[in-house]
């Protein structure tokens, strides 16, 4: 980021903060000043002048939301998504930061590659962190060189797209990233269980023909990983986009070892199930595929009770010509980054009863005990000036055709949806305003 | 449920009863040999991605028989290979001037892909594991040539039903007139979640079961490939599951034995019981044509 945040100042005020990290709950200024927060006080109490002012009177300020996994789709598949387009997503969804995937062409498993992603020639609107490829060209095989990696920016490794299936060189994986303290993210799904098939297995596999993966695919792996990630001392595993009921059981067992285990879902699928498949639409096709009503009522149990550590998008762009194809040909995923908070305050807040401050919670301070960014998922004083305003009241309706994603592949077009982002702060610049 | 030119059939599941008596009832006056020409001066196109003898043949036959013209695009040959989408294909045997496209395709969903990119009534001849609602319809057809009425019947399916569209078809529109129905295979074959598909389907591994007081047996091709992913070989697939004189006799006296084709003899029944006086393996056959020739006329609207 190579912002003019010198000499500039932005006063909040007027808005409720909610900021997990440093347990606050209530009315609060915040004075942001040189791209840091200045100071956080109640309301007309804060004793700095601030150039610029921003009303946030009736609004939540939140520290700047953070998304564990997105798919930019550079190098390589820009006309699906760039690091420009995604990040702008990205700001109008809330996150001011998201760590990107490495499953592009070619695989980020070098530090040229993780360097690259970070340039200011990318054209990033919020916070870029890269997470490298754990093994060479994410092909399960040899190891890619942590250290390296680690000091060129990357805040994690995984095989993302694919699962890092053999067991010696998972248990490999963790023991190396280990010693430099980082974690290792798994993609769980066991590949031998899963070929051929498009979504879940059940009733509605059945009924549309379809091959469905057994949910025991992804809790088999979860349930492995469990056991390696307490063979040795320091290791900082992470479950992507958890899916099912019986590996969040999994999770728990983790939990309670004295293993770091971590793990996040997505707002898809705390929201929708393998019923809601109609009509063959590959934009509810994606890898996990959506469950059912019992997984996700899980889901929203373990959102609740703190199993899930983070709420991540899996923003996974696809052109039109990729997806408007048979079922079986299409490719897996979803955008996610416009629509994830409008979707937790929807299902989880509003009908679930899950408290705004938990939520928030979800999208901050979760996702920094899973990777770490320094400075980031609070607004303690000294932190970065990233911050997230959103109004948890406001109705309004998603609109695929005008998202800011290249691409347009969502579930959600035309959902009414209660909870919108009025401002995304990143290092003290607006870098996105509701109109 | 699928935006769809009106006129289109892509499945059993959401077509209703009205119009599938409608359908039958509207068949039963049609004869091929004797057919006006309802349909001259519309074009048939006839999309095939995958193999077929009866459904091709019989859908050419309906169409030509009413005075329709036929054209047959199949996947390999054209421009399918050189990497068309299938939307693109659509558009353009549109373009071509196709009054109703008749698609065969190996995925599940593919007509009604096409059916919500087209203007043009698309009919489903079998797509995938999904469903082959023109088959169901010829059956039930069948069946009522034989039988006064669907409900109360008994029938027995019995084989592949996990990768059959002739099943879930079947079962869909059966299951809709009340009849009682039984599905029989192994495991692999008949996994527990085949009877969520309607109300009231009952299960059974044992072929004595299904077959015993059974007045409709419907048998389906079983595909020895798909033996190998199984724990069961050929041998004893055929010893349990293989359709004898001797366990058609459990059925009733006037018990039919249907099949969609293509049978094998030898796998799924004996050359006997294919050749059998209550076998309607032929006799389905030739159903699909007035059958299809229905589906044709109210597809274009000729359907009165």
């Amino acid at each position: 980021m190579n912002r003019r945040s010198q000499n500039h100042s932005l006063l909040i005020r007027g808005g409720h903060l909610i900021d997990p990290a440093a347990r606050i709950d209530a009315p609060m200024d915040v004075l942001l000043r040189d791209g840091q927060v200045a100071e956080v006080a109640p309301p007309g109490k804060t004793r700095g002048s601030a150039h610029d002012k921003f009303d946030a009177r009736g609004l939540i300020v939140a520290p700047g939301f953070i998304d564990l996994h997105v798919h930019l789709r550079e190098p390589g598949q820009s006309y699906k998504e760039s690091i420009a387009t995604g990040t702008a997503a990205a700001a109008a969804g809330g996150f001011t930061s998201v760590c990107c995937m490495p499953n592009t062409h070619p695989v980020v498993d070098s530090t040229e590659w993780v360097t690259w992603l970070q340039q200011p020639a990318r054209g990033a609107v919020v916070n870029v962190f890269p997470i490298a490829a754990a093994t060479k060209v994410s092909k399960g095989a040899a190891l890619t060189d942590y250290r390296a990696l680690q000091r060129a920016g990357a805040v994690a490794v995984t095989d993302d797209g694919r699962p890092i299936l053999g067991e010696d060189i998972m248990r490999e994986a963790l023991r190396l990233a280990a010693e430099i303290n980082l974690p290792v993210i798994q993609h769980a799904e066991d590949t031998r269980m899963t070929e051929h098939c498009s979504m879940n297995e059940g009733p509605t596999a059945f009924r549309l023909g379809l091959r469905g993966m057994k949910g025991a695919a992804e809790a088999s792996i979860v349930e492995r990983d469990v056991q390696l990630a307490q063979q040795f001392s320091g290791t900082r595993l992470h479950e992507a986009h958890i899916s099912t009921a019986d590996a969040l059981k999994a999770v728990r067992r983790g939990k309670r070892s004295k293993a770091r285990v971590t793990c996040e879902v997505t707002p898809h699928h705390f929201t929708l199930t393998d019923t809601d498949i109609r009509d063959y639409d590959a934009n509810f096709k994606m890898n996990p595929p959506l469950r059912s009503a019992a997984d996700r009522e899980a889901i929203v149990v373990a959102l609740g009770d703190g199993t899930i550590d983070a709420i991540a998008t899996d923003h996974a762009p696809h052109a039109i010509h990729e997806k408007m194809v048979e079922f079986e040909r299409a490719a897996f995923g979803i955008t996610g980054l416009e629509t994830a908070l409008g979707l937790a305050v929807t299902c989880l807040h509003r009908q679930h009863k899950i408290p705004l401050t938990r939520i928030v919670e979800l999208f901050t301070a979760g996702p920094t005990s899973v990777v770490d960014l320094r400075g980031r998922g609070t607004l303690a004083r000294g932190s970065h000036a990233d911050v997230t305003i959103f109004d948890p009241k406001k109705r309004w309706t998603f609109e695929g055709a005008k998202s800011r994603s290249k691409s347009r592949n969502t579930p959600f077009d035309g959902w009414q949806l209660t909870g919108k982002v009025v401002a995304t702060i990143v290092s003290g610049e607006i870098v996105y305003r509701a109109d | 449920m699928i935006e769809a030119a009106r006129g289109s059939l892509l499945g059993i599941e959401h077509l209703g009863r009205e119009e599938i008596l409608r359908i039958l009832k509207l068949a039963r006056r049609m004869n091929p040999r004797t057919a006006r020409p309802l349909l001259r001066g519309k074009r048939v196109l006839l999309l095939f991605y995958e193999p077929s003898t009866r459904t091709r043949s019989s859908f050419e036959m309906a169409a030509k028989s009413m005075g329709a013209i036929t054209t047959l695009v199949l996947s390999s040959g054209s421009s399918i290979e050189k990497g068309e989408s299938l939307v693109d294909t659509g558009y353009t045997l549109r373009a071509v001037g196709a009054d109703v496209i008749v698609v065969r395709h190996p995925n599940a969903g593919a007509p009604a892909l096409m059916a919500r990119n087209l203007d043009i009534p698309v009919i489903n001849a079998g797509d995938g594991m999904h469903e082959h609602p023109t088959q169901a319809l010829l059956d039930a057809y069948t069946i009522l040539r034989h039988r006064k009425d669907l409900k109360g019947l008994h029938v027995a399916i019995i084989g592949d039903i996990f990768h059959s569209r002739v099943a879930r078809s079947a079962i869909h529109l059966l299951s809709q007139f009340g009849a009682q129905l039984t599905l029989c295979g192994p495991p692999e074959f008949l996994p527990e979640v085949a009877g969520t598909l309607a109300p009231g389907l009952h299960i059974t591994r044992t072929l004595e079961d299904a077959v015993r007081g059974a007045d409709v047996i419907m048998l389906l091709r079983v595909q020895k490939e798909r033996l190998g992913g199984t724990k069961i070989s050929l041998q004893d697939y055929i010893a349990r599951y293989q359709m004898t004189l001797g366990r058609l006799k459990l059925a009733k006296k006037d018990a039919i034995v249907m099949h969609p084709g293509p049978i094998i003899r030898g796998l799924e029944l004996t050359w006997e019981v294919a050749d059998c006086p209550q076998s309607v393996i032929v006799e389905e056959v030739r159903n699909g044509v007035p059958v299809r020739m229905a589906i044709l006329a109210r597809a274009l609207g000729k359907a009165r």
